[in-house]
């Protein structure tokens, strides 16, 4: 599967689209709590997915991909650094945590949306130079576990049954 | 029913550890509010203006692009009730009365954070 494949490229481009698709689709049913910031991360269906059939590169590719190209298409650089530190620690925690082989989908799926909070937050209380945003954290982590659940057992139920 | 495995067991403690995480950092952060006694107003890490809760106003606050928030001061609690931002997300976000709340407006690089009044009165005299 390694070896680069006309088959396996196709395949990733058509996942960082769903990806783009699924980022798109809930811009369009924004939900507004009292914290900014509450997001189902249906995109993360996409990215979990190329984590298991492919792997950690492949899922980081598709994944910054997808925000590269979301920033082109209707964002600014402000929301693209975001993205990127929610992502890459999202990434790097789903990554980590599916090495120790302790976890399903499902526990994977939550710290990817735990952690993409926590990266944006965490990178706008630098960038803004506010400690006192970090006050978000507590509901954007309960968010991000509800939300997590929801994803990790679409995901679960995708990479089992999708055939490619 | 067959058991869980011990994978999906793991799901669980992960979830309920963050769950409970969070939980405990919510009550912490209610029990320990405090009235605020005035909201300060924050551009690019700047401090730009302090107003107190106890008079009600409204102000427009303007940034170097020509866009604006509007701020309301009322009942002792300060909101962001316009903006010319198109996700409009500080204007959803709820109005803030207690220390250390703040509401954000990501695209205009603007804080609106509330503060006690001995935190005011240093920041003026300093």
């Amino acid at each position: 599967m390694k070896r680069f494949d006309t088959k396996r490229m196709v395949t990733l481009a058509v996942c960082a689209a769903v990806a783009m698709i699924l980022s798109y689709l809930e811009s369009l049913f924004p939900l507004h709590f009292a914290v900014p910031g509450i997001k189902i991360g249906l995109a993360n269906i996409s990215v979990i997915f190329v984590l298991y059939r492919f792997g950690a590169g492949e899922a980081i590719v598709v994944s910054l991909l997808r925000i590269f190209w979301l920033a082109i298409l209707f964002g600014n650089v402000m929301t693209l650094i975001y993205s990127v530190c929610g992502a890459l620690l999202s990434l790097i925690g789903m990554v980590l945590l599916k090495k120790t082989r302790r976890f399903s989908e499902v526990g994977i799926s939550i710290a990817g949306g735990v952690l993409h909070n926590a990266g944006q937050i965490m990178a706008a209380a630098v960038l803004m130079d506010m400690a006192q945003i970090v006050y978000y954290l507590p509901v954007l982590i309960i968010s991000g576990t509800a939300a997590g659940v929801a994803v990790g057992i679409i995901s679960a139920v995708l990479i089992k049954r999708v055939r490619i | 029913m067959k058991p869980l495995s011990q994978k999906y067991k793991n799901d669980i403690r992960l979830a309920v550890g963050l769950f409970t995480l969070a939980v405990i950092a919510l009550v912490l952060l209610f029990c320990f509010r405090e009235d605020g006694g005035y909201v300060s107003v924050v551009q690019d890490g700047v401090e730009i203006a302090q107003y107190p809760l106890s008079k009600e106003q409204t102000v427009v606050i303007p940034d170097e692009n020509g866009d604006s928030n509007t701020l309301v001061i009322k009942d002792h609690t300060a909101n962001i009730t316009d903006a010319t931002c198109p996700d409009k997300l500080c204007v959803k976000q709820s109005a803030v009365s207690y220390n250390g709340e703040t509401i954000v407006c990501l695209p205009h690089k603007l804080v609106i954070k509330v503060v006690s009044d001995t935190q005011a009165e240093v920041d003026i005299t300093a």
